[in-house]
């Protein structure tokens, strides 16, 4: 079995968030993780490939320094690391994103793509459903179990108040929950080997069958009109007293706001 | 493509058991004052199997017209039935807007739709209006008008972001659930109603459903509360939650929670807020154990009363806060319960 796992290289938004001129993200100086839901998608196509036996591809695109999510990837267990990476490509919506990465994903045999939900810079859950659109294949999103059956592949899919189990042919795609599982931790002979290990590097003349009005800030629909801070409601009062003075200042604000 | 062709304000009417979602009538509401602005009308596009009977409710909140795509195949949703429906009817019909709700399904189908037709869709819009693209006017450069301005938050909830879709049609949102108003619901009123069915043949995108398995919950929908008791990680189990069921029972609250609480396995997914759980705006929020993630603010900073208890001085939940206690919550949390039953029994 062949598994394409596509992860983001995404800035910690733990740490503060700074933006270009134009009004995209200044990816460039901020910290970087690889998004907690990516990390999901690559746990769980690593248990398929220990309890099935695969082989796994991890995609990345973005800037030249998005190998290190490649790397990563492969102390944690990935077979092989592509990144794409070009000039042209920069400034990319989700439609934009996905025609690059689904371009990029038919160079390859996979039975099954998996990718993360959302990332936590965008919070979108877009790129996932975009990309099985543009190779035709089914999509499965908020995994939060996956099982292989012959050439299906079973899957929980989790709604608000229920889930689905549902079952796919291969090839399909599944985005994949933080809560799916927990992701193993990279292996110190898994970190030295990824440190040699040759990365693949795809720049636009090799993805497949992608216009180029379709690619980058120029293909991408949706434009930035406006981005700015959120101002955030401001801090009220604060005690630290005993049990008995906060119980009476609760309920002093409840009968003074009119809730009892 | 001719943007002129398309026209009106159309919305997802999502409906799951033949029971109408309440964000289909958010959007009806927002959709109303886009349409306002546009001179245009609102249309629903309602989904589903037998689904026929609901045209009337979505009228009685504001729907002009309602499309109805009736099939066996759409019984339950499964994505590509539910976006072949989506797809057909804006190849059809042409809308110049189209909403769906940022649910589980609106964030599935919606990313769908929008590669299928070839536009933009912006996710999980928390403010919609008409205006000008660019805002303000750059030397060189078209300034369209009557746009749709697509506000979200971005980057974990730390900025704001304003989008637009000048050139591809229909500009598309998912919006946040318990954002947008409902208007209020005009008993006997009727839309004018179209069957319309493009057809259905399961092919390779089809996929089969094995199980449907619906977790029992008998309370109230969280985003429906007036008083809302939350609790976090610092409740410490889900056998502790008791002190907030206590607390909640004697102010008739319904309780609820952070994302930690349901990754723990303590309380089921629909209790969740926060940016990847339920947006919620209730009078009164009790932060209970909380750190205050700023995930977790994102989905309740606009309720009107945040009273926080947490031992720690420097939870930022506290920074949202109207009132903050810091202390033990298993001491202020009973003992809070025991003195509101002893003021309202005395009223």
């Amino acid at each position: 079995m062949k598994i394409v796992v596509c992860i983001k290289q995404v800035p910690d938004t733990k740490g503060g968030v700074k933006f270009n001129p134009d009004g995209t993200l200044d990816r460039a100086a901020m910290m970087t993780i690889m998004n907690p839901d990516d990390k999901a998608g690559l746990e769980a196509a690593l248990r398929l490939k220990d309890q099935y036996g695969a082989e796994v591809t991890v995609i990345t695109m973005g800037l030249p320094k998005a190998e290190d999510v490649l790397r990563e990837a492969m102390a944690m267990g990935a077979d092989k690391g592509i990144l794409v990476t070009d000039r042209v490509l920069g400034g990319a919506d989700t439609w934009a994103t996905s025609q690059t990465l689904a371009g990029a994903i038919r160079n390859l045999e996979y039975d099954l793509i998996i990718t993360g939900r959302q990332a936590i810079d965008g919070d979108t859950a877009q790129v996932g459903p975009q990309i099985s659109e543009h190779l035709g294949i089914p999509v499965i999103s908020y995994a939060q179990k996956i099982e292989i059956d012959g050439d299906s592949v079973i899957v929980e899919r989790q709604y608000d108040d229920r889930y689905h189990v549902l079952k796919a042919k291969m090839p399909c795609l599944i985005t994949a929950l933080a809560e799916l599982n927990a992701p193993r931790y990279m292996t110190p002979g898994g970190i030295f080997d990824a440190f040699d290990a040759e990365l693949t590097v795809w720049g636009r003349a090799n993805l497949v069958d992608v216009e180029d009005s379709n690619l980058g800030l120029k293909g991408s629909p949706t434009q930035i009109a406006k981005a700015s801070d959120k101002v955030r409601k401001g801090q009220g009062e604060k005690i630290n007293k005993d049990v008995t003075e906060s119980v009476d200042y609760i309920v002093g604000k409840l009968k003074d706001r009119h809730v009892i | 493509m001719n943007l002129e062709e398309y026209k009106g304000v159309y919305v997802f009417a999502q409906q799951v058991d033949n029971v109408l979602n309440s964000i289909a009538f958010e959007l009806i509401g927002k959709g109303k004052d886009l349409a306002e602005a546009l001179g245009a009308e609102v249309t629903a596009v309602l989904v589903g199997s037998d689904v026929k009977n609901l045209a009337d409710e979505l009228a009685e909140y504001g729907a002009d017209k309602v499309i109805v795509v009736d099939d066996p195949e759409l019984k339950e949703y499964r994505t590509e039935p539910y976006a072949h429906a989506l797809a057909s009817v804006i190849k059809e019909f042409k809308p110049e807007i189209f909403l769906v709700g940022a649910t589980a399904i609106g964030r599935d189908l919606g990313p769908r739709v929008s590669a299928r037709i070839h536009t933009g869709l912006t996710a999980d819009c928390t403010q919609l209006e008409i205006g000008d693209f660019p805002i303000n006017p750059i030397p060189g450069k078209e300034q369209k008008h009557n746009q749709l301005l697509m506000t979200r938050p971005a980057f974990g909830g730390n900025t704001i972001a304003t989008i637009a879709c000048p050139d591809f049609r229909p500009q598309m949102a998912t919006v946040r659930p318990g954002v947008m108003q409902k208007r209020a619901k005009v008993a006997g009123a009727k839309a004018n109603v179209i069957e319309f069915n493009p057809g259905f043949t399961p092919d390779n995108k089809y996929v089969e459903i094995l199980k449907v398995v619906k977790a029992v919950s008998d309370t109230v929908d969280i985003m429906d509360a007036k008083i809302l008791v939350s609790g976090g990680r610092g409740v410490g189990s889900a056998e502790n939650f008791k002190i907030l069921d206590d607390l909640a029972a004697v102010l008739g609250a319904t309780v609820s929670c952070s994302r930690a609480v349901v990754d723990a396995g303590w309380k089921p997914k629909d209790l969740q807020v926060g940016q990847t759980g339920k947006t919620v705006r209730p009078n009164v929020y009790f932060a209970i154990g909380i750190s205050g993630a700023i995930q977790h603010l994102a989905g309740m900073e606009e309720s009107d009363i945040i009273i926080a208890i947490n031992k720690d001085e420097s939870a930022p939940i506290f920074d949202v806060a109207d009132y903050g206690i810091v202390g033990d919550l298993n001491k202020i949390v009973p003992a809070l319960t025991e003195k509101l039953k002893a003021e309202l029994a005395a009223k």
